[in-house]
């Protein structure tokens, strides 16, 4: 064809198509064009998932903040001796039976001489938290030489009061529809401008279990029934996928089984987690036997769920060790137990530690399989061991999200919000220990 | 050969001059030496430290190494030569067992050390690999400091009774490879650290300071600049006084400078062993011929 006619031994492009001819350079403008598009498409898609995660938090943020402070009464209490040891009795178990909330209502009484009638004397009485009476009890237990004597004592309002001074109460709504009588508010407004009503950080948030009351309702007994259930799984599934990891990836011979093995431990880390709750249901408490609700069942439970999680990614880190370090190792006379504790191991371990920690972070979030075996039951007690009832912090957001009361949903987001932060700080962790650890070869 | 390039095709006239020579009747570097071949020269040595005989490996169906008979002698470096794929790393491998960590290799046939059969069951492959130390390709120094490099092997044989006397090892063996003088102040740092030819030095002093008898070197130049490349051989001079050395390599400069003995492999086949000289001067096989003066490879 036209090779023909070209000098001899140079291929004859059309002079239009050689580099830099007018269709190689529109050939060059159209892919210029196209990278640019596409570079503006992920910039665009990254947009969207920032502003996404932006209204996310902002929404969260809006709604929980408020919920780290609460609203405290000052009462002058007086501890008479006749209303809490009324026969003499000075042991500890009368102290912790007495007559605590008479205290309380004489005290707020006290503070309002006007008010006579029952009626108020009653709506005075409903805006101290009834964990004022808990609070006057420890008081007395840890020095009950405040017998007899009269002292100022900070405690909790009830919530009702709390979200009025809050702002969240609103004033201009007729009586009828608010939680709050006129009387009742003109009470708080009066202590409120003599300084006896402050908000103030709200430890209890962080201390206390779950309570009816929500100025008392607390995610310590979540966090410590989340730690419990996350040191079981952490415990259990680490050691149990990296061994089995080191096992499939190092020992096990390649055949139809260790090809079965591999395809159903991907299979199972795509299981809906709802079912290992069913199977932790009925293999740990209906047939083991173990306690309901119990940290040590939800770990099992997690174990479970996470261990292909480990698994995967401990394979992953023993295959990424390149090959030239096990024949060295192997080449000087290592032996194959050796080669890999003391070089394949310390090369997987920031990768096997990273999978171990975001599926733990996985598990940390995880509601369904905890409901499944009773987690979610209405808990005030921090658990203290693996095998007391315990609920979770994702399940105690899901019980205080079907609470209508304006406390619980800002407590709602507040349990969002501390759940977030161990997640973030798991993460974080993950991304340390891969720079601490990483090596290059 | 050019394969045509769409943009261009430069007719070269030299090349079709040469192409009707390289065909020649018998052997071309793409066929196999022909069924039964009997290796040619003499492929025993006075004093053996190790000898192949009928060796075969095979990966799955693929027949690697065929009925290979070589002995290597006491003090001496012998290399193994031939064009890419032909089966000397899987011939030096075979030496040391490496190949048993393929899971679809299989060797045949026998291989001793000092007369004693290494593929018996009775030995302990550990101890084996102690005795016949190997060099790889690209160096492989551990993600650990340089003094942890080379004290690897005697701690894992417990070889030393303490600190002080593993240090003398250490320092020993760095000095024996030459790099003592480089890296004496900064022995806890990364043996990757250093530089190629350095990081393959210090390979070397890894292997030596578990007194293995036989080394195996399988290419251990190829990653390596002209200047580490000529240290290298020039340790290997000094290393035959004390070792067996056998080394694989892909310069034919090299197997002339460093070795007293060459074997020629073709795909699979040991076609022709010798002294040194010999191969390269008057080889006596036409596909040896053919390899050393740039025929094929
Ligand atoms: N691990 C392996 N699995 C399968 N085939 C292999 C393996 N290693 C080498 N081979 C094959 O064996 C033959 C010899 O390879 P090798 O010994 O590496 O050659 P050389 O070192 O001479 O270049 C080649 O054809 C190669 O494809
Ligand atoms: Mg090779």
């Amino acid at each position: 064809m036209n090779n023909a006619t070209s000098p001899k031994g140079i291929y004859a492009i059309a002079p239009e198509r050689r580099l830099g001819g007018a269709a190689h350079t529109a050939l060059v403008q159209r892919r210029k064009a196209a990278e640019k598009r596409f570079r503006y498409y992920g910039l665009g898609a990254l947009v969207v998932s920032l502003m996404f995660l932006v209204l996310l938090f902002a929404s969260i943020i809006a709604k929980g903040w408020t919920a780290f402070e609460q609203t405290y009464l000052r009462l002058d209490v007086d501890f008479a001796t006749d209303v809490l040891v009324p026969d003499g009795d000075r042991s500890e178990q009368a102290l912790s039976s007495a007559n605590y909330p008479a205290l309380v209502k004489n005290a707020i009484w006290a503070a309002f001489p006007d008010v006579t009638s029952r009626g108020e004397k009653r709506q005075l009485q409903d805006l101290v938290s009834s964990g004022a009476s808990f609070e006057l009890r420890n008081i007395v237990m840890n020095d009950p030489s405040v017998i007899g004597t009269q002292r100022s004592v900070w405690v909790p309002a009830t919530a009702f009061v709390d979200s009025l001074i809050k702002g969240q109460m609103d004033r201009s709504l007729p009586e009828s529809e608010r939680k709050l009588s006129d009387l009742q508010i003109s009470w708080v407004d009066h202590l409120l401008s003599n300084g006896h009503i402050e908000k103030r950080f709200n430890t209890m948030l962080f201390t206390d279990g779950d309570s009816r009351d929500p100025e008392l309702a607390g995610i310590g007994g979540a966090i410590m029934g989340s730690l419990y259930t996350m040191l079981v799984t952490l415990l259990l599934s680490f050691p149990i996928g990296v061994a089995a990891a080191i096992y499939l990836e190092e020992f096990a011979p390649r055949n139809r089984w260790t090809d079965l093995i591999e395809v159903n431990i991907n299979n199972l880390a795509a299981v809906p987690s709802i079912v290992y709750g069913l199977l932790g249901l009925a293999v740990f408490i209906n047939f083991l036997g173990l306690p309901r609700s119990s940290p040590l069942v939800g770990g099992l439970v997690l174990t479970l769920m996470t261990l292909p999680v480990v698994i995967i990614a401990s394979r992953a880190a023993l295959t990424s060790v390149p090959p030239s370090i096990r024949e060295a190792a192997l080449g000087m006379g290592a032996s194959k137990m050796q080669t890999i504790t003391h070089h394949v191991l310390p090369l997987a371990m920031p990768g096997m530690l990273t999978g171990a920690i975001i599926g733990m972070a996985r598990a940390l979030g995880e509601t369904a399989p905890l409901l499944m075996i009773g987690m979610v039951a209405f808990i005030v007690d921090v658990p203290k061991s693996l095998t007391d009832p315990a609920t979770a912090l994702p399940v105690q957001i899901y019980l205080w999200a079907s609470s209508p009361e304006r406390a619980f949903v800002e407590r709602t987001s507040a349990a969002i919000l501390v759940l977030l932060a161990f997640m973030v700080l798991m993460n974080a962790l993950a991304v340390v220990l891969r720079k601490r650890f990483e090596r290059r070869w | 050969m050019n394969q045509p390039n769409t943009l261009t095709r430069i007719e070269d006239p030299a090349m079709a001059e040469i192409q009707p020579q390289q065909a020649q009747p018998t052997f071309s570097a793409t066929e196999p030496a022909p069924e039964g071949h009997r290796t040619v020269g003499k492929i025993t040595v006075d004093n053996p430290k190790m000898s192949a005989r009928d060796v075969n490996v095979y990966y799955g169906e693929k027949h690697a190494i065929k009925h290979v008979e070589l002995d290597i002698g006491t003090n001496e470096v012998i290399a193994l030569i031939g064009p890419s794929g032909c089966g000397k790393s899987t011939f030096l491998r075979t030496l040391n067992r490496m190949n048993d960590t393929i899971d679809i290799c299989r060797v045949t046939g026998n291989i001793s050390l000092d007369g004693q059969d290494i593929y018996d069951r009775r030995l302990d492959v550990v101890q084996l690999r102690a005795r016949v130390g190997m060099v790889f390709q690209k160096p492989n120094p551990f993600p650990k400091s340089i003094f942890d490099n080379v004290a690897y092997g005697p701690k894992i044989h417990g070889m030393t009774s303490s600190r002080a006397e593993l240090e003398d090892l250490v320092r020993w063996s760095l000095e024996k490879a030459g790099l003592w003088h480089e890296v004496k102040d900064r022995l806890e740092q990364p043996g990757t650290g250093l530089s190629g030819g350095q990081q393959q030095r210090l390979c070397i002093a890894r292997a030596i300071a578990v007194s293995p008898e036989v080394i195996l070197m399988d290419e251990p130049c190829s990653a390596l600049d002209p200047i580490a490349t000529a240290k290298i051989e020039e340790l290997i001079d000094e290393l035959r006084e004390n070792y067996s050395i056998v080394i694989v390599t892909h310069s034919m400069q090299q197997a002339a400078r460093v070795s007293q003995r060459t074997a020629y492999f073709h795909l699979g086949d040991l076609i022709e062993v010798g002294e040194t000289e010999q191969i390269f001067t008057n080889p006596e096989h036409k596909l040896t011929e053919g390899y050393i003066t740039g025929r094929f490879g």
